[in-house]
């Protein structure tokens, strides 16, 4: 069982693949289904105004003041982890990540690795990385593992298997789990699911981890989960190797809390989760289990160049809840994979340009219609529609052109043709001589009126200037003439 | 340079952004309705029973025997239990057809015979959070993780004068920050997943069963 390698997707790609998806009712249909089901969830859980504004203002000024101390946050966590025996690794690219924690099983002669949910493991592509090296690496989470089984990528954050109907997965047991008969029964399903999962937890080596916040006061890492495999994978086997972007953490034990409340209601509907768990380090003398070592691997992969711009920080803001994409028109139509990016959806619109640069995920900011349903429903009010319409900008803007804080791809969409359009349409209007002057060539020669109008004629008439203008008809009905 | 050091000096080179006043966490909570005790157990077990876990409530000399009921109810034949005295309670409560295990070395000595032959595992509570229906276990030294994770049947107790409103009452009442056992767990129900078309089904790693014995001094919820 391989992962895919990592696709970003081309512009060219982004939008073939948008038709695709489009086209495709069954894959519509799943996801429209979807949406509602986790929009009505969602709402359940916040009934009244009041209290929810007043907690998004709370989990607001949480996570930008994590922010705003982010580099000595970060020191104050890895020397509490350190002291509570912890192993803390520093990774720039999704490269080191990956060589760091197959030097930790090379070095601990591990073969096995079993792993809870984990979106930056899906970034950096460590199943990828690590099978290519020898060592196994299974998904635990239940739709993780089914996306891995159909070597697949997550199509969801919190809900990766979302696009596939209980009739897929029925099949694709039967097909690739030895013994299993096809049956669409749920609880069947997972208890395969379950029953082959607890072999290997038994087995593995290694246990791969997320971290939901990460609690620099006390050196504690939050993990948030329903299914217990989180708590499995960070508990049975010998090495826990727990992985998160460097913007995961906050300060104080009190400042997770209203975290702990927004994120389950936000992304699932719950009031909490079956299990918050919190570890703060490897098994102490006098402790019967737990894993015997226990890592940290920070990740930044493009994160410190968000940061680097005041405005641009709000989307290190994000505690990966998902309303984002559940409330997105967007992505209710396209669904997960047509974007290609570990992270969909609007929080993927404005995270991935720094994941990836601006030249990779060129159109991304532009698939939007600026709505502002994510910000609405963000826990913690992240502007993102203003945040894409900064990304637009920045993709226009001169690759040359010298900013305080230039972003990787800056440029990527700038178009000459385009640029001289808008100096001549500026040039125009700053005279009135010139408006003047077009408005008599406009008119005069509007016969001359192109047939084909790039997109405009795909699916409606051409555009042709008016006989007269309104600064003509207004004149000849002052002077109490009628018009044309 | 290393990666470490490359990271900060980015970060530490950022446009500095507006001042920040710290959250006022505290302010938040203070301001909520603070239930009577009765309706903390109630909205406690509302909760709980919400999200399908088996609560019972049980006086401080009876609880035992209850627990002991339901387990035999489920068929439970193997208990493995912690050191501490309500475990010491529970076994000597338990008829014979339950066998007990006592969780009192290391797990590898163990590990598959936990997995395979253990129906259930028995954790008392330290705090239970009204608010979100969840029971604290402070798992580490004489209470392993293992024991509220891999048995099938997970049995928990809770005395009613360590109900919280919330995580936030619980956290600072009880003072969690200043003293971090190695892995603090909260649990609101059986193990669950929704992850096959949003179907809510049970027992997907963990436990499949939640029962939760609330040992009070006279309520009724």
């Amino acid at each position: 069982m391989s992962a895919q390698p990592l696709h970003f997707v081309s512009p060219a790609q982004f939008r073939g693949r948008v038709s695709e998806a489009l086209a495709d009712d069954g894959l519509r249909d799943n996801f429209r289904s979807a949406m509602h089901f986790l929009r009505d969830k969602r709402a359940s859980q916040f009934p009244d105004p009041v209290e929810t504004e007043a907690l998004r203002d709370l989990g607001e000024a949480v996570r930008k003041h994590a922010l705003a101390h982010l580099p000595a946050l970060l020191e104050k966590l890895e020397a509490n982890l350190q002291a509570r025996g912890v192993e803390v690794h520093w990774a720039d690219t999704p490269d080191e990540a990956c060589a760091i924690i197959h030097r930790i099983a090379t070095e601990a002669g591990a073969r096995r690795v079993i792993k809870g949910k984990s979106m930056v493991s899906e970034e950096v592509e460590l199943n990828h990385y690590l099978e290519a090296r020898g060592v196994e690496c299974l998904e635990s989470d239940m739709g993780e593992y089914i996306v891995q089984l159909a070597g697949e990528r997550p199509s969801h954050i919190v809900m990766p298997a979302i696009h596939k109907t209980k009739q897929d997965i029925a099949r694709l047991f039967e097909q690739k789990i030895p013994g299993v008969g096809y049956t669409e029964d749920v609880d069947a399903l997972i208890h395969t699911g379950r029953q082959v999962l607890r072999e290997r937890f038994m087995q593995a080596d290694i246990g791969i981890s997320g971290v939901n916040f990460a609690i620099a006061e006390t050196g504690t890492l939050w993990l948030v989960e329903n299914e217990g495999n989180g708590r499995l994978s960070t508990t049975v086997p010998d090495i826990h190797i727990a992985m998160m972007g460097i913007e995961k953490v906050v300060d104080t034990l009190e400042h997770a809390l209203p975290l702990a409340s927004l994120l389950p209601r936000s992304a699932t509907g719950q009031a909490a989760t079956t299990y918050f768990n919190l570890i703060s380090g490897p098994r102490r003398p006098g402790d019967q289990d737990g894993p015997r070592r226990m890592h940290l691997v920070l990740l930044d992969n493009g994160r410190s160049q968000a940061y680097a711009d005041a405005q641009l920080r709000a989307t290190l803001q994000c505690i990966r809840c998902g309303a984002c994409m559940n409330h997105c028109p967007v992505y209710a139509r396209v669904g997960g994979h047509a974007y290609g990016t570990t992270y969909p959806g609007p929080i993927g619109q404005i995270l991935s340009p720094h994941l990836l640069g601006l030249e990779a995920s060129r159109d991304l900011p532009t698939a939007s219609s600026l709505c502002g349903a994510c910000a609405e429903v963000c826990p913690v009010r992240i502007p993102i529609p203003s945040l894409l319409m900064r990304l637009r900008t920045e993709a226009n803007r001169a690759p040359g052109a010298a900013v305080a804080q230039p972003l990787a791809g800056q440029g990527a969409s700038f178009s000459l043709g385009q640029k001289l359009v808008w100096r001549f349409w500026s040039g125009i209007y700053a005279s009135p001589g010139r408006y003047r002057l077009l408005r008599w060539a406009a008119t005069r020669l509007r016969r001359l009126a192109p047939r084909s109008q790039m997109g405009w004629t795909q699916h409606r008439t051409p555009l042709v200037p008016a006989a007269r203008s309104l600064h003509d008809l207004m004149k000849a009905r002052a002077r109490g003439r009628p018009g044309v | 340079m290393s990666a470490r050091d490359r990271i900060l000096a980015r970060l530490r080179a950022a446009e500095p952004g507006a001042p920040v006043a710290p959250p006022d966490v505290a302010g938040y909570y203070a301001q909520r309705p603070r239930p009577t005790p009765a309706e903390r157990l109630n909205q406690l077990c509302v909760r709980l029973r919400a999200s399908r876990v088996d609560v019972k409530l049980a006086g401080p000399h009876d609880w035992a025997p209850v627990a002991a009921g339901a387990l035999q109810q489920r068929g439970v034949r193997r208990l493995a239990l912690g050191t501490c005295a309500r475990a010491a309670t529970l076994a000597a409560a338990l008829p014979d057809t339950v066998d007990t295990v006592c969780f009192d070395g290391a797990i590898e000595g163990w590990k598959r015979e936990l997995f395979e032959t253990v129906d259930a595992g028995f954790t008392p509570a330290s705090a239970g959070i009204a608010a979100t229906g969840a029971l604290l276990l402070n798992h580490g030294g004489a209470l392993p993780r293992t024991l509220s994770l891999v048995p099938p049947v997970s049995l928990v107790c809770i005395d009613a004068r360590d109900l919280y409103d919330d995580l936030h009452h619980a956290a600072s009442a009880q003072r969690w920050a200043d003293d971090m056992p190695t892995n603090r767990v909260l649990v609101s129900s059986p193990s669950r997943t929704a992850d096959i078309q949003q179907t809510l089904a049970y027992g997907a790693h963990g436990p499949r069963e939640l029962i939760v014995l609330v040992i009070t001094d006279g309520e009724t919820a």
